[in-house]
């Protein structure tokens, strides 16, 4: 019996809703032996995952608040991978975006006494996309300029930017009325972004929503688009069809960054209302897999966004609930991600097994060939 | 400066740069092949939980090395088999690698403890410098260089054998024809398949082996994030080794002194804040890659394998 893989003419569309799907399930399959194995029961563990994400009004609005960073920085991610820019550096343009708005919440009324507050957060707003962009730049710059890999670039970003987030507000942002506790003091209530009530759901969850809506416009309806996807596909034919590769390396990291940055506003200024420790808890990371997941697709990563925030904030219950570690999720996610990438073979190829029943005709000239897959 | 505070300034360096020594050299046969393995920093968090976990219930230092080693050999043979066999993107599988990894770790180390209760905390056995007689009472090197535990002695000799290994003999040709040039490779009998899984689990093995270095030997015990970006930094290393694994040398004694400098300074109680000063391996990271990459750039060198990161499929022409 031979099992050979076979190139398709055609990219699977059934493949393409399949595989995501059917990784979730192995991924759960393959988490459960780690819980088995370590001594706690996978049907008990994965129902109270479920019913701590989905199962209340409650629970479904923690799950949109987690939502929101990670669909705004997997929308981020995505734009970066479709042109096969690694950009993992999603974590540290949030922290940027979250010490921006911070700043501006913080200090800029007292620098200008007259501005308006209304304006207060239109401002941080913007300072926070500002921040998380010049932080994605920085690689694209490093990238187009002088050719350095930008997957270690981006990296190392996030722990330089999360060391100085931490620098903030251990030292010199530290409130002095906060007993000891890391973090600034509250920002004025100007600075707080609006909640739907009796939910800590904000303003957030529109922002994402209207990026998924602009960003999917823009990559399949504009020139721009279609260049970022030429890129991603082949950078050569990009090149000989005249398509500048520095100009939109700097591009898609500007708007990465700042969409990353987007997110880093809505945590300080929709949920912690400072800047406080806890802003980078791994959202940066769990975009790349919402963005792998999503299949680098604006609509695909909103679900999958909603999806793994359900994922995350099971894992926090069952921490609380069976006193088990909250990491379970994290390795759900890493397992969801390597069954998708072994399934997203079969959206390219089809496998075919022959079984033998019809002979290859023998070639006594030539020596065997090997039995390679 | 006086003796004492180079000999103890060199002896920190290269315990700090023993665990990335292993990582890079376990990339760069890793890349040698023609794999690009991302998962470095999940594969050492990993070997350092087991490592720790094993020598802990064992009371055995090198069952700990042991378990690591299959743990990261284990790992490493996913990625293997995402990147080989099914030829998916292997910069996702790595970092899916690490996020694995990484999740698994803390998790691991929050159940392998004393009857389920977590590791944090908890004294297991280690491996202690030992002097070497005789090397021992040469000046400044006798209580750095030769004042070192087992895993960093082994080094010493895994290094020079590597490159002889790699650079010298044939399965190290064959090693370098599958990563420069798969179809050639191929064409002259040579199993690719089956060499880029040798050379990614045994890259796996290594890597894993600088975890537990960490968890064993330079910082004993196991908290959570223990390996700290390391495997990162040894990814950094690997480029500036040009994927040559004396040169990796050079970059690890590089990163294991900023270590030892940062820990002076702390030592010393300066002013400047300890979040700055652990910036710097960091920044650092980043300012050397710059230049490397810039300074090759000038020389027109490549040197990375020339298939790097590419799937190879026999039946398909590129």
């Amino acid at each position: 019996m031979r099992i050979r893989l076979e190139r398709r003419l055609k990219p699977s569309r059934a493949a393409g809703i399949l595989v995501p799907l059917i990784s979730l399930i192995l991924a759960l399959a393959f988490g459960g032996l780690i819980l088995l194995a370590t001594g706690a029961n996978p049907l008990v563990t994965y129902k109270a995952m479920a019913v701590g994400a989905f199962g209340s009004r409650y629970a479904i609005s923690e799950t949109l608040v987690k939502a929101i960073p990670l669909i705004l920085c997997g929308l981020g991610v995505a734009v970066a991978f479709r042109m096969r820019f690694w950009n993992i550096g999603a974590e540290g343009q949030l922290a940027m975006g979250g010490f921006a708005a911070a700043w501006v919440a913080l200090f800029l009324p007292g620098l200008l006494p007259d501005l308006p507050p209304k304006w207060l957060l239109p401002l941080m707003i913007v300072a926070g996309m500002l921040a998380g962009a010049v932080w994605g730049l920085i690689p694209a710059l490093l990238r187009a300029f002088v050719g350095v890999n930008e997957v270690i670039t981006t990296l190392m970003m996030n722990y330089i930017a999360i060391l100085w987030i931490e620098y903030l507000f251990y030292g010199p942002w530290r409130d002095p009325k906060g007993y000891g506790f890391p973090g600034t003091a509250p920002f004025p209530q100007e600075a707080w972004l609006p909640r739907y009530p009796g939910t800590r759901v904000h303003l957030g969850l529109v922002f994402a929503i209207v990026a998924a809506i602009v960003l999917w416009l823009v990559l399949t309806r504009t020139k721009w688009g279609y260049e970022v996807r030429v890129i991603g596909e082949n950078p050569r034919a990009a090149r000989y069809a005249g398509i500048s590769l520095w100009r939109n390396f700097l591009l898609v990291m500007l708007v990465s960054g700042a969409l990353a940055g987007l997110a880093g506003v809505g945590e300080v200024a929709g949920i912690s209302h400072r800047l406080q420790k806890g802003l980078t808890v791994g959202y940066g990371y769990t975009a790349i897999i919402v963005a792998w997941m999503g299949q680098l697709n604006p609509w695909g990563v909103v679900l999958v966004g909603i999806l793994l925030a359900g994922l995350l904030v099971g894992g926090d219950q069952i921490q609380i609930t069976m006193r088990l570690p909250a990491a379970v999720a994290l390795v759900l996610q890493g397992a969801i991600l390597f069954f998708m990438l072994g399934g997203v073979l079969f959206n390219q190829y089809r496998l075919r097994v022959d079984v033998g029943l019809r002979r290859r005709p023998v070639r006594p000239t030539l020596p065997a060939e090997g039995g390679e897959s | 400066m006086t003796i004492a505070l180079i000999t103890s300034i060199l002896w920190v360096t290269i315990r700090a740069g023993t665990s990335l020594l292993y990582a890079t050299i376990g990339e760069i046969l890793t890349e040698r092949a023609g794999i690009l393995n991302l998962g470095v920093e999940g594969i050492m968090i990993v070997g350092a939980v087991t490592g720790f976990a094993a020598a802990f219930h064992t009371k055995q230092v090198w069952v700990g090395v042991g378990v690591a080693m299959l743990a990261g050999a284990v790992m490493a043979s996913i990625h293997a088999f995402l990147s080989v066999s099914l030829r998916a993107e292997q910069v996702v599988s790595g970092l899916a690698l690490t996020i694995f990894g990484t999740g698994l770790a803390n998790y691991l180390g929050q159940r392998l403890g004393p009857n389920g209760a977590p590791l944090v905390g908890m004294v297991g056995p280690k491996f202690t410098p030992v002097s070497l007689p005789g090397l021992a009472d040469i000046p400044i090197l006798g209580k750095s260089v030769f004042n070192q535990d087992v895993l960093t002695y082994a080094t010493y000799l895994l290094v020079p054998l590597l490159w002889y290994f790699v650079n010298r003999t044939r399965p190290g040709l064959h090693l370098r024809a599958v990563g420069e040039n798969p179809q050639t490779a191929d064409a002259m009998g040579v199993h690719v398949a089956g060499i880029r899984y040798f050379y990614t689990i045994v890259g796996g093995m290594l890597i894993a082996l600088g975890g537990a270095h960490l968890s064993l030997a330079y910082t004993p015990g196991w908290t959570e994030g223990l390996t700290a970006g390391r495997g990162w930094i040894a990814v950094a290393l690997v480029i500036f080794a040009t994927w040559d694994p004396v040169r990796a040398v050079v970059g690890a004694i590089l990163f294991g002194g900023i270590n030892a400098v940062q820990f002076r300074m702390q030592a010393a109680g300066t002013t400047i804040p300890a979040a700055f000063l652990n910036m710097l391996p960091y920044a650092f990271t980043i300012v050397v890659l710059v230049l490397i990459t810039w300074w090759e750039g000038i020389r027109k060198r490549v040197g990375a394998p020339g298939a790097l990161g590419l799937p190879y499929a026999r039946e398909e022409k590129r």
